[in-house]
C-alpha cells in the first residue's frame, strides 16, 4: 500500500489556486522530493497532506487515513516539521524534547529512551541544558527533527528542513534523511536547492500550484531526449549567453555560475566543436567546450518553462 | 490529563524563562502598589492652618486646639487680617480660621456665634474635603456646648461619620481597586500574549500536529497563569497589609473564592483576545481596550459609578472589576459574609463562564 496518495488536490485562497489538481503516490520508505521556488504550493500541499488545512477540493490519503474526513487520524500516523524553527527557544534542549514528549502522550519510560535516541541522533550529548536559542542552526534543525519524530511516525513531512543552515549541516541533514527512509520511515521533504533534490528517491516538480513533473532523477533527465547540453567555459559568461543565443541551432541558453549551458536542437549539424569555432570568430576566448549530462538545474529550467510562466 | 500537565509545565518554565513576563507579572505589580500606596493618597493632612483669634478666650482657645489636635491642620502662624492674606497667597497655609470676639461670651450665654473659615481654593477638590474636615470639627466643638447651654438647639442635626474607613484612609480605598486592576491586566494581558505568541512564533502549527485537544492546549496554557496572578494578587493582598494598615475583616476563603472568580473571568477574556489575534501587537492593543480601560474607568475604582452618565452606568454592569470590587472591599474592609455578596458573587460567576464558553468554541474552531 502506498504511504501517501493525493488526488486532484487542489487548494484556493479565494480566487487564487495555491494548489492545482495534484495527483501522486509516494510509496513506503521512499524519499519523496518536493521541488519547486517560492511560492510554488509546497508549503501549501504539506499542510493538506498533514491535516492541518482543508483541500478546497480532490482527496489524499495518508497513511491510510483520509486528510479530509480524519484529520486527526493522519496526525497520528505522522511527523511533521514545519518550515519556520518552531521549538520553545526559552526552552532548553531537554524540555524541548520531554515536551513533544508530554504532548504526544508518551510514558516516561518511553520519552526516556526516545530522549536519548535523539540526543544521540542529532549529536546533542552535552547540549541537553543549552537552551534552543542558543543552539547553532545545524544543532537546532536536528533537534526539531529529533521532536517531530519523537513518536516514531511512519511517515514524516519535512518543509524546507534545511532552510538557512550551513552546507556541512546540510549533507549531515540528508544523512539523518537517509537512515529514516532506510528504516522504512517514508519521507515527503520539500526543498528549493536542487543540489538536495538529487538524494532524493523521486522527485515532484511543482510550478504554481501545478505539478510540472514527477520521477526519479534519471527519469526527468530524459526528459531532453536527444538534444545534447553543451556546456561553455569562457571569460565572460552573461556576453558569451547573448552570442549563443544569437546562433541557430540553439534552443536556449542559461548561466549557471561561471559556465553557460547551451540546449542544442536536435540537430548533427550543430555540435560542440562548431560551436566552438563560431564562438572564436566572434572573438570569445573560450576555455572549454563540452558536452554534459543535464544537470538538475537544466531539469528544473526545462520543465518550468514547459509549464509555462 | 498528562499532556495537560506537559503544556502546564512548559508554559511555568516559559514564565519562569522569561523574565519580562516574569517582571509584568510579579514585579510590576508590586511596584505599582507601592508607587499608588504612598504617592497616590488622597487624604489631605497637614493642612497649613493659619488663625487669626480676635477673641481670646477659654473657649476660642479650645476650638483652635480642636483642629490642631483633629490631625487635620497643622497651625502654622497666628496672625491679623493682613497676615491671612499674605499666608494664604504664599500658599503658606491652606485655610484659615477667623474667631471673632465675642465668640466665648455668645457661647456662655446661648447667643448665636459664628467663625469664619477661608479656605485656598487653588485646588477645588482639595478645598472641598478641608472644608468638610472643619465642619466636622466645628460641629463637634459646639456639640460640645449645646446640652448644657442650649436647650432649644435643633433636635435633629446631621452628624457625619464615615464607616470602615473611619479616617477616610484613601490608601485603604484604593488597595482593592489596585489588585483588580493589577489582576486584571496580569491576567488578560499575558494569557492572550502567550497564546498568540504561539502562532506568531510557529509553535502552535507543531503542537496542533500532536493528538493533543484543543482543550488541554487551553487549560495547560491557562493554568500557570491563573497560578501566578492568584500569587500575584494574594501577594498585593499581604503587601497591603503589612505596610499600609489595610484590615481583613472577612474571610479568607471568601476573598479566594471571589478572587478565583475573577481572574477566571480575565482568564477567559485573555484566551477570547488570543483567539481572534493575530499577532502580539493586536492583541496587546485589544487587551488593553477590553480589559484596562475598563477596569480603570467604569469599575468605580477611579471614578464613582454613581456620578457617571446614565448611560455608562449601564456599561458598567458588564465591567467584572465592578463586582469584585464590591466583593473585595466588603470583604477586607467591612468583613461582610456571602449574604451579603451572593450577587457580586454570582455576577462574576456569570462573566467568567460566558467568556470561557466563548474563548472555547472560537479556540477549538481555529484548533481544527
Ligand atoms: N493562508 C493563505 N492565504 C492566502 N494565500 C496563501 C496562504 N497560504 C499560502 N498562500 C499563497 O499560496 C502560495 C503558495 O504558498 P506556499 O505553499 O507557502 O509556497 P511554497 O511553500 O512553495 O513557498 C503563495 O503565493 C502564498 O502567498
Ligand atoms: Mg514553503
Amino acid at each position: 500500500m502506498n504511504a501517501i496518495t493525493a488526488t486532484d488536490l487542489t487548494k484556493r485562497f479565494g480566487d487564487f489556486v495555491a494548489v492545482d489538481r495534484l495527483t501522486f503516490e509516494v510509496g513506503q520508505g521512499e524519499v519523496f522530493g518536493f521541488l519547486g521556488s517560492n511560492g510554488a504550493g509546497k508549503s501549501t500541499t504539506i499542510r493538506m497532506l498533514c491535516g492541518l488545512l482543508k483541500p478546497t477540493s480532490g482527496s489524499a490519503k495518508v497513511g491510510g487515513a483520509d486528510v479530509s474526513r480524519d484529520p486527526e487520524g493522519v496526525k497520528r500516523r505522522i511527523g511533521y516539521m514545519s518550515q519556520r524553527f518552531s521549538l520553545y527557544e526559552q526552552l532548553t534542549v531537554d524540555q524541548n524534547i520531554r515536551f513533544f514528549g508530554g504532548i504526544y502522550g508518551l510514558d516516561r519510560e518511553r520519552v526516556e529512551a526516545r530522549r536519548r535516541f535523539v540526543l544521540d541522533m542529532a549529536g546533542l550529548h552535552g547540549r541537553e541544558h543549552t537552551r534552543a536559542a542558543d543552539l547553532a542552526g545545524g544543532w537546532r534543525q536536528r533537534l526539531a527533527l529529533g521532536c517531530a519524530i519523537l513518536h516514531e511516525p511512519p511517515i514524516v513531512f519535512l518543509d524546507e528542513p534545511t532552510g538557512g543552515v550551513d552546507p556541512l549541516s546540510r549533507r549531515e541533514f540528508w544523512g539523518l534523511i537517509d537512515r529514516l527512509s532506510a528504516s522504512g520511515v517514508t519521507v515527503l521533504v520539500t526543498t528549493h536547492y536542487l543540489d538536495e533534490a538529487e538524494h532524493c528517491h523521486r522527485l515532484a516538480i511543482i510550478h504554481r500550484g501545478l505539478l510540472a513533473a514527477l520521477g526519479t532523477t534519471d527519469e526527468l533527465k530524459r526528459l531532453f531526449g536527444d538534444r545534447a547540453i553543451v556546456e561553455v567555459h569562457a571569460a565572460n559568461p552573461v556576453e558569451t549567453m547573448r552570442l549563443l543565443d544569437r546562433m541557430p541551432g540553439i534552443e536556449k541558453t542559461s548561466v549557471f555560475g561561471t559556465s553557460v549551458h547551451a540546449v542544442l536542437k536536435d540537430d548533427p549539424r550543430h555540435s560542440a566543436p562548431a560551436l566552438k569555432k563560431r564562438l572564436e570568430a566572434a572573438g570569445v576566448a573560450v576555455t572549454s567546450i563540452d558536452v554534459v549530462q543535464p544537470s538538475l538545474e537544466d531539469v528544473f529550467l526545462e520543465v518550468v518553462e514547459r509549464a509555462g510562466h | 490529563m498528562r499532556k495537560m500537565m506537559a503544556v502546564a509545565r512548559k508554559e511555568f518554565r516559559q514564565i519562569w524563562r522569561d523574565t519580562r513576563t516574569l517582571m509584568t507579572l510579579l514585579f510590576v505589580p508590586a511596584f505599582f502598589l507601592l508607587l499608588y500606596g504612598y504617592a497616590l493618597n488622597f487624604d489631605i493632612r497637614h493642612v497649613g492652618l493659619a488663625v487669626d483669634d480676635r477673641d481670646r478666650t477659654m473657649e476660642s482657645r479650645a476650638l483652635i486646639a480642636a483642629f490642631v489636635n483633629s490631625g487635620y491642620f497643622d497651625l502654622v502662624a497666628s496672625v491679623d487680617a493682613a497676615g491671612t492674606t499674605r499666608l494664604m497667597n504664599r500658599n503658606d497655609v491652606g485655610a484659615a480660621l477667623v474667631i471673632p470676639s465675642g465668640l466665648g461670651r455668645a457661647v456662655r450665654t446661648a447667643g448665636p456665634a459664628a467663625v469664619q473659615v477661608l479656605l485656598n481654593g487653588d485646588n477645588a477638590n482639595t478645598a472641598t474635603t478641608v472644608m468638610g474636615y472643619a465642619l466636622t470639627i466645628i460641629r463637634s466643638e459646639s456639640a460640645r456646648y449645646r446640652p448644657a447651654t442650649a436647650p432649644s438647639a435643633p433636635l435633629v442635626s446631621a452628624e457625619p461619620r464615615v464607616w470602615y474607613n473611619p479616617a477616610l484612609r484613601s490608601t485603604l480605598f484604593l488597595v482593592p481597586g489596585l489588585i483588580a486592576y493589577i489582576a486584571m491586566i496580569t491576567a488578560v494581558v499575558s494569557t492572550a500574549l502567550s497564546i498568540v505568541r504561539e502562532k506568531e512564533r510557529g509553535t502552535m502549527e507543531q503542537v496542533r500536529m500532536a493528538p493533543l485537544d484543543a482543550a488541554s492546549f487551553v487549560a495547560g496554557k491557562t493554568v500557570p497563569y491563573f497560578v501566578v496572578s492568584l500569587v500575584s494578587a494574594l501577594g498585593i493582598i499581604v503587601v497591603a497589609m503589612a505596610l499600609f494598615g489595610m484590615p481583613m475583616r472577612g474571610s479568607w476563603l471568601l476573598l479566594l473564592v471571589a478572587l478565583s472568580l475573577f481572574l477566571a473571568g480575565a482568564l477567559g477574556l485573555g484566551l477570547l483576545i488570543s483567539s481572534v489575534a493575530d499577532t502580539q501587537q493586536v492583541a496587546f492593543q485589544a487587551a488593553l481596550l477590553v480589559s484596562f480601560l475598563p477596569t480603570l474607568m467604569l469599575s468605580g475604582f477611579i471614578f464613582p459609578i454613581s456620578s457617571m452618565p446614565r448611560f455608562l452606568q449601564l456599561v458598567t454592569y458588564a465591567v467584572p472589576a465592578r463586582y469584585f470590587l464590591i466583593a473585595l472591599r466588603g470583604v477586607v474592609l467591612k468583613g461582610v459574609g456571602l449574604e451579603a455578596l451572593g450577587r457580586e458573587l454570582a455576577a462574576l460567576a456569570a462573566f467568567a463562564l460566558a467568556v470561557l464558553a466563548l474563548a472555547s468554541v472560537r479556540l477549538r474552531r481555529e484548533w481544527s
